[in-house]
């Protein structure tokens, strides 16, 4: 399972529970299973975050595979000026 | 690099200081800019600007202006469809259309000076200005709120009624100015200072500054009778702006062309849309070309400055100088419409950092001024101010030097970074070592004279970039990327370009293409283009190479494995080498159409794998006691490249990004009068270094490679603005023995707080 | 109000045009005369976007009026170079990265040949303070100030 962490207000949305096991095989299968979990955010997800895995920062990646052991961090979104 | 041999080697580029293949039209006046674009009948287009702050919109008539002679279209809120609530995934300046489409046109109300109420399209400036002042606006002027902490007041003027502060639970019962309050950290504060020997807590504040592009906003709108639209304009990203265009005129996105001009300076000011739709919207009514240009005043009235800010930090340590706890609160401005830098603010506040316990809570309020834009690390140079102040600070009550203090605790690889994932491998260390090193940071200081350091940090992107190699049939190359070229970009892709192919840079021809001409390119912007678009290039020249191989293998009736690509050249290799001459990719070049049509290959990625830049940045001021001024004596900056692919380009990022931090910290801001509008709207007052104010800046370029990158290159443009105001703010505190936090340190302020004192006066 | 008729000499050719009473030197150069090589950042004389020479003396083209150079020589960016031969500024500036976005640049070349043909050795001092009336926002100087030392002493020895 890999350890999931919503960073910021995220973990607002789901009721506190910023960090969370979940058996995700990819970015995409991963914001799936939090938005069973937690449907309220699902317009967090779209609206844009990074996410982070075992210290990589991904953004718009979501076929990026994510290991069975991997360190997850949902971020905000950065872009940069 | 491959040992010398007979045949002559085609020279390595990246690293090297090559002349840029723009760099000729940029010094005889042949690059065209923005305003340098002109079409057959043009026309005129001018902006009806809000003289008000904060007022109701109560009717525009536009009839007299409509009939003047000259005048041929005239555009107000009703020409532009309203936008629901959608945000854009757009980095983290947070952009909903439902507000865009307001900025670019007020519609209920103006909520700032120099809002645009509405434009007018005329054949000459004089008959466009006429028209103008004869657009009738009734207005219902009503309070306005500038300062942030005013604005978050309960009973501040309220410039959305339908504006409920995000990020709090339960909802909010009534609206305010507060859009969102964000948070991050890990661990338990309470705890962490608890086991602290010696705390800090300071409160600071920061104005409005702005990018400062020397180049006003201009675009020039060709709309057809088929609703085909081309738009030349300056922009930092032209995908951007067709997409903007599309979606506020409802029209097609491959229905607009939009070319980018070359760029006078953006520094994340020309991320956003101003002119643009306005002159497509002129234009498709009037049915011919439409060209606007800011005036500077409209520039510093009508577009967005980052953020002003109130900022709060505490942080504590043990005796020897391990943090242990780190809080900080961010006030800050967004301007009229939500989406102020706040967020990375709070990401980016104690970055550098290796801290168990730390807390960041950031607020985006709205304020009757135009919106704020992105600006070069947005969010973090404020946050970073506030607290590389502090661990001086700290370093001072430790009695520990700052760089010493900031080693101890420096994030390195595998560090947990404060806003959650552990960092890969970064040269903050060697950027404090470069610094330490240095012949300026032991030279002796006289009296009224001060020395400060401080570190800095941002994270960089990658994105979605598409470039295209083309091998012409005499073997010269043809490159096409879709980021503008703010400086030096084109060179460092012509040179990674030559590498890969192994072909003469000056036979590498970059231009950056139209919307209609290259792939989707996010804009250029995040320290991201020369990241991305040489990892584009590089995808690029493989299919060329492997396209390559195979016509030669097949030339020579050899089997795919049997050839490879070498320094420019195809060669049979294992059992059939020497069987054959190397051939240049010239000489394939010129049997390209015969052997299966003509070479090229496009490089289309999100490029992921952006890899942050740490720097530090050691400066020394001299104050003039009879007059308060602060005079830059010594600047050396230190900062992580990755790779550098042309080391000018590099040390120039970091040159200017630290002379708009002298900037910020010295001299510039937003003054305000109590009606609510903008005193200082032009260079005169609104004062950004020259020349005589800085000294030379030495630039230190080092390297860590990025492992995710072909060349281990990194983003680097947005770090060099970063650690400058809390440098500067140090050496003056070393200097004078006084802690300035308020930005910008300026003559009258520091001369008050001399006063005060009782040290001004003429120095002896 | 009729507009006014001009004839003077831009890098050396004789020019003609007609222009209103309120256009300035910088208007007719770039929208009249084609020449959008001087650039306006902000037409009130304080960033030297629009330098250009007047009868041989610097000065910002959007503070001179298009009927005030009646008879009168005016040197552009566009009159730097010699045929293919940059000017030695020109060189420079290439050479040592001087620009990045280059919108400065036509200003800073024009008002460096002014002093370099007034002083052929100024100190760094001297060059910054000349050079005050220019403003960059992507540089920080450093690298036009080395540009334009580097041209003044290439210049001194040729």
């Amino acid at each position: 399972m890999a350890r999931v962490v919503l960073v910021g207000n995220l973990a607002q949305v789901t009721d506190g529970a910023g960090e969370l096991d979940l058996a995700a095989t990819s970015v995409q299968h991963l914001f799936q299973l939090l938005t069973e979990r937690h449907p309220a955010l699902a317009r967090h997800l779209e609206e844009g975050v990074a996410v982070a895995i075992d210290g990589q920062i991904y953004q718009d990646a979501l076929l990026e595979p994510i290991a069975p052991d991997s360190e997850v961090f949902i971020i905000p979104q950065i872009a940069g000026g | 690099m491959q040992a010398k041999t007979s045949a002559a080697l085609p020279q390595s580029y990246v690293g090297t200081r090559t002349v840029r293949p723009d760099g000729v039209d940029k010094v005889t006046g042949r690059a065209r800019f923005g305003a340098d674009f002109n079409l057959p009948g043009q026309l005129v287009g001018r902006v009806l600007r809000s003289p008000h702050a904060h007022a109701r919109i109560l009717s525009i008539d536009t009839s007299k202006a409509e009939r003047l002679p000259g005048v041929k279209a005239v555009v107000t809120r009703d020409d532009f469809p309203d936008q629901s609530s959608e945000f854009i995934p757009a980095g983290e300046m947070m952009m909903n259309y439902r507000d865009v489409v307001r900025n670019v046109m007020a519609r209920e109300k103006a909520l700032y000076e120099g809002h645009a109420v509405a434009a007018v399209a005329a054949t000459s400036t004089a008959v466009a200005r006429r028209a103008l002042k004869l657009i009738d606006v009734q207005y219902e002027v009503l309070p306005h709120v500038i300062d942030v902490v005013d604005a978050m007041k309960p009973e501040a003027p309220l410039l959305h009624e339908d504006l409920y502060t995000a990020g709090v639970e339960p909802k909010p019962e009534r609206p305010s100015n507060i859009a969102k309050r964000v948070e991050i950290g890990h661990g338990d504060i309470e705890a962490g200072f608890a086991r602290a020997d010696v705390i800090v807590e300071r409160e600071f504040s920061t104005q409005p500054v702005h990018q400062g592009y020397i180049e006003p906003h201009a675009a020039l709108a060709s709309v057809s009778e088929d609703g085909a639209v081309e738009l030349w304009c300056t922009t930092q990203g032209h995908f951007i702006v067709r997409a903007h265009c599309a979606r506020l005129l409802g029209l097609d996105i491959g229905k607009v062309r939009v070319t980018a001009s070359e760029i006078g300076g953006g520094f994340g000011g020309k991320t956003v849309v101003y002119l643009e739709p306005l002159a497509v919207a002129l234009s498709r009514k009037a049915k011919r070309p439409v060209k606007l240009v800011m005036s500077r005043e409209e520039v510093f009235k009508a577009s967005g400055p980052t953020s002003g800010a109130r900022i709060k930090v505490k942080l504590g340590a043990t005796k020897a100088g391990k943090f242990t706890g780190a809080f900080a609160e961010l006030k800050y401005q967004a301007g009229a419409f939500q989406g102020s830098p706040v967020q990375p603010g709070t990401m980016c506040a104690f970055a550098p950092y290796d801290i168990e316990h730390v807390k960041v809570i950031g607020y985006d309020v709205v304020s009757n001024r135009p919106k704020v834009a992105a600006y070069r690390a947005p969010g973090a140079p404020i946050s970073e101010f506030a607290v590389e102040s502090v661990v001086d600070e700290l370093a001072k009550k430790l009695e520990i030097d700052p760089v010493e203090l900031r080693l101890q605790n420096a994030a390195r690889e595998g560090t947990k970074a404060a806003y959650g994932p552990k960092f890969g491998p970064i040269g903050l260390i060697d950027t404090l070592h470069a610094v330490e090193k240095t012949n300026h940071y032991t030279t002796p200081l006289e009296e009224w004279q001060g020395r400060g350091v401080a570190s800095g940090f941002w994270f960089n992107i990658g994105g979605e970039t598409c470039a295209s190699l083309t091998v012409n049939e005499d073997g010269t190359v043809s490159l096409m990327a879709g980021t503008p070229d703010i400086g030096g970009l084109r060179a460092s892709l012509a040179m990674v370009a030559a590498d890969e192919l192994g072909v003469p840079y000056d036979k590498v021809r970059p231009i950056i293409g139209d919307t209609g001409s290259v792939g989707y390119n996010f804009l250029t912007g995040g320290s991201r283009s020369a990241f991305s678009g040489s990892m584009a290039v590089v995808e690029a020249a493989k299919q060329i190479k492997a396209d390559l191989c195979t016509r030669a293998a097949k030339l020579w009736e050899l089997a795919p494995d049997q050839v490879a690509f070498e320094n420019g050249h195809v060669k049979p290799v294992g059992d059939t080498n020497g069987r054959h001459k190397p051939v240049s990719v010239a000489d394939l070049a010129k049997v390209a159409g015969k052997t299966g049509g003509p070479i090229g290959g496009v490089g289309r990625i999100n490029a992921q794998g952006a890899g942050p830049s740490f720097g530090t940045h050691l400066v020394d001021v001299e104050v003039d006691p009879e007059t308060g001024r602060v005079t830059i004596l010594r600047y050396t900056m230190a900062q992580d490249a990755g790779r550098a692919i042309h080391p000018s380009y590099v040390e120039g990022q970091y040159q200017g990004g630290a002379a708009q931090g002298i900037g910020w910290a010295l001299n510039e801001e937003y003054i305000y009068g109590a009606d609510g509008k903008l005193q200082n709207a032009g260079f005169l007052d609104y004062r950004m270094p020259v020349a005589s104010d800085v000294p030379m800046i030495d630039a230190i370029i080092v390297e860590v490679p990025n492992p995710r990158h072909p060349y281990g290159v990194r983003g680097v443009g947005e770090t060099p603005i970063v650690p400058p105001m809390a440098a500067i703010a140090n050496a003056i505190e070393n200097a004078t023995g006084i802690r300035f936090t308020e930005l910008p340190m300026s003559p009258p302020k520091v001369l008050k707080a001399l006063k005060e004192r009782g040290l001004n006066g003429v120095k002896a | 109000m009729a507009k006014h008729h001009v004839t003077a000499t831009v890098n050396g050719d004789a020019v003609e045009f007609l222009c209103e009473t309120e256009e300035t030197l910088l208007d007719v150069l770039r929208d009249t005369l084609h020449l959008t090589g001087s650039k306006e950042g902000c037409s009130s004389g304080d960033c030297g976007a629009c330098s250009v020479t007047l009868d041989g003396r610097l000065v910002c083209s959007c503070l001179v009026l298009g009927c005030e150079v009646a008879g009168r020589s005016i040197e552009t960016i566009e009159g730097m170079a010699t045929g293919e031969t940059l000017h030695p500024l020109q060189q420079k500036f290439l050479e040592h990265a001087a620009l990045q976005c280059g919108i400065c640049t036509p200003g800073f070349l024009v008002a460096s040949k002014a002093l370099l043909e007034r002083d052929p050795d100024p100190t760094e001092t001297e060059i910054r303070y000349w050079l005050a009336g220019n403003l960059c926002r992507c540089t920080g100087y450093d690298k036009i100030i080395k540009a334009v030392m580097d041209a003044a002493a290439e210049m001194r020895t040729s």
